[in-house]
């Protein structure tokens, strides 16, 4: 079903709370990825507050739509939609990377309800999403897959892997997403390694590419529902977005990609995202 | 004289009829499938068959992806590629979440010939026993294939089983049970105990033949699972009689050798000889001139037992 206008105000706001909440948690545990988390967070309040389907209450229900987190590092941005979403309970977000948490410093399919599969060493995920999708389509069933990639992770050979072999399968329930930030951990992904163009290596390969602000909630909700009307080739939407995005003094810089705020950055943050 | 199969071979069989009572196996191949017999399956279920082209990781990948649909998924190409080149795949996306991913690599071992180091896997059977939640099979013949297969495909979660090129003489009958993590008693003997795997199995009982005739009783005891380690078989044949020589198709570091010697190291250390590949790499030649080369011969193990006796 189409999401409306009022419907995308309100992700807007989703996506608020959840940055809000992504640097709660980071401040809490003294340990994890904010800026990548932050670049990626609108996409995933889109996926699962409106176009995913999917069930809470039953994380394995068969009729769900199936999210890979391939960018695995982004693991917040997941554990937070997750516990809005009533996975689990909104206070587990504080044992994020603890000893014994269900909630692992990458996404660990054993220990989080909701979590797909085991992600976090780069290049490995839209593999898995692939093969998701394929089962889909064995069981003639409509589900569709979405992964969501980083730009610097675009550098593993085994992501072109993947992509020649889901152009080859024609996995038109497969939607990939890429969080394309520009940065990476040694400083620009184009001079640590360029990957541009990444809309047109995708569509040498024979997917269909988009290319949005990955921060404009209605942009990226269009693109998801082209990315449906897809008939015999994937779709990559690849989403331009800012690192740390939400936080003006985090925004575009490559060392906080796995720097967690302090005191007073967390409370200068939330004031940013409004939330004093 | 025994029939002779290649362990690959009974692998393609087997898969094939498996695939008419499982729906839900699905095979992935990386343009070996000829060579790996997975053709067989290819033919009969075209649609429950991908080949992944040469791409190692993404099959792995894949394989992983399909199991969390709820496949059975056989994933097949050389052992060197599956263990060597997809090696953090198959740790990351298959044994640490536990994915149920029969991972069948052919080629195993010294005896792929020819094709020389850069094929042979000597070390295969070490890493895939280093990693959690593995599961390690090397069966010794066709029989014990099939039921191998079988037991992994109802089995639930990561299974790597090593087999061979070449045809191997039958050690075991057609309905030879198998039940992952037991070994089995092959010949009866007092005086030492070798504990083999995968095609020197049959070499072991050739060489307990020969000792006997030199009056020399052995024991041989085949392991077809590497892990877990049949504990319970290796202790009671070091017990019993009192010197253990181990032979495998592969390292002297970190597969069979290495996993007898550590438990045998803790709980009864009497003496030991590994038979195996010395640390080195492969080599071309023909099969049989490279079982020799490497001194994996009968004759071999013949040695090795009566060196063994003089350290009891």
């Amino acid at each position: 079903m189409p999401v409306q206008n009022e419907q995308i105000t309100d992700l807007e706001e989703k996506a608020r709370q959840l940055r809000a909440a992504i640097l709660r948690m980071l401040h809490r545990s003294q340990s994890g990825h904010t800026g990548g988390s932050l670049s990626a967070i609108d996409m995933i309040a889109a996926l699962y507050f409106a176009k995913m389907r999917h069930n809470p209450a039953d994380p394995w229900w068969e009729g769900r739509d199936r999210f890979v987190l391939c960018k695995g590092h982004a693991a917040p941005a997941q554990y937070v939609a997750l516990a809005y979403a009533g996975y689990f309970p909104k206070e587990d977000l504080m044992m994020l990377r603890r000893l014994g948490s269900h909630l692992q410093g990458h996404p660990d399919s054993k220990s989080t309800p909701g979590v797909e599969v085991c992600t976090g060493s780069l290049g490995q995920g839209l593999s898995m999403a692939n093969g998701m999708a394929m089962g889909l389509k064995l069981d003639g069933k409509e589900n569709r897959v979405y992964a969501l990639l980083g730009d610097g992770e675009l550098q593993e050979g085994q992501v072109w892997e993947a992509a020649m072999a889901a152009a080859h399968y024609r996995l038109d329930n497969l939607c990939a997403l890429v969080d394309a930030n520009g940065l990476q951990i040694d400083g620009d992904v184009a001079k640590v390694m360029n990957v541009a163009p990444i809309a047109e290596k995708f569509r040498a390969f024979g997917w269909h590419a988009l290319e949005i602000d990955g921060h404009d909630m209605g942009a990226i909700v269009e693109a998801l529902e082209r990315a449906e009307t897809a008939e015999g080739h994937p779709t990559v939407i690849v989403a331009h977005t800012v690192k740390g995005k939400g936080v003006p003094f985090f925004e575009n810089k490559a060392a906080y990609h796995g720097v967690a705020p302090n005191d007073e950055e967390l409370a200068a943050a939330l004031e940013c995202l409004g939330h004093s | 004289m025994s029939t002779m199969i290649a362990t690959r071979d009974a692998y393609g069989q087997i898969l094939a009829e498996l695939g008419e009572e499982n729906r839900d196996i699905v095979v992935l191949d990386a343009d070996l499938s000829g060579s790996t017999k997975t053709a067989v399956f290819a033919k009969k279920f075209p649609e429950r068959f991908f080949n992944m082209g040469i791409a190692e990781a993404n099959m792995v990948g894949t394989a992983a992806g399909l199991a969390a649909a709820g496949k059975v998924p056989f994933v097949s190409t050389f052992a060197i590629f599956a263990v060597g080149r997809a090696w953090e795949q198959v740790r990351q996306s298959v044994a640490y979440p536990k994915a149920n991913v029969k991972i069948v690599a052919t080629h195993g071992g010294i005896t792929v010939g020819e094709d020389g180091g850069s094929h042979q896997s000597v070390e295969d059977i070490a890493i895939m026993r280093a990693v959690p939640n593995m599961t390690v099979i090397v069966p010794a013949d066709g029989a014990e294939t099939r039921e191998a297969i079988r037991a992994a495909a109802s089995y639930q979660g990561p299974v790597y089983i090593r087999l061979g090129r070449n045809k191997v003489p039958s050690v075991f009958p057609v309905e030879h049970p198998f039940r992952i993590g037991k070994g089995c008693e092959v010949v009866a003997g007092t005086e030492l105990t070798f504990v083999t795997t995968g095609l020197m199995t049959a070499q072991a009982v050739t060489a307990a033949e020969l000792l006997r005739k030199e009056g020399i009783s052995a024991r041989v005891v085949h392991l077809g699972t590497v892990k877990p380690l049949d504990s319970e078989i290796v202790l009671a044949a070091a017990r019993e009689t009192g010197a253990i020589v181990t032979a495998e198709e592969h390292s002297v570091i970190g597969g069979l050798g290495g996993a007898v010697a550590e438990l045998l190291g803790e709980h009864c250390p009497v003496p030991l000889k590994r038979v195996g590949i010395q640390d080195r790499f492969g080599t071309s030649g023909k099969s049989e001139e490279l079982i020799k080369y490497f001194g994996l011969t009968p004759e071999d193990l013949v040695e090795a037992a009566r060196e063994i006796r003089q350290r009891r």
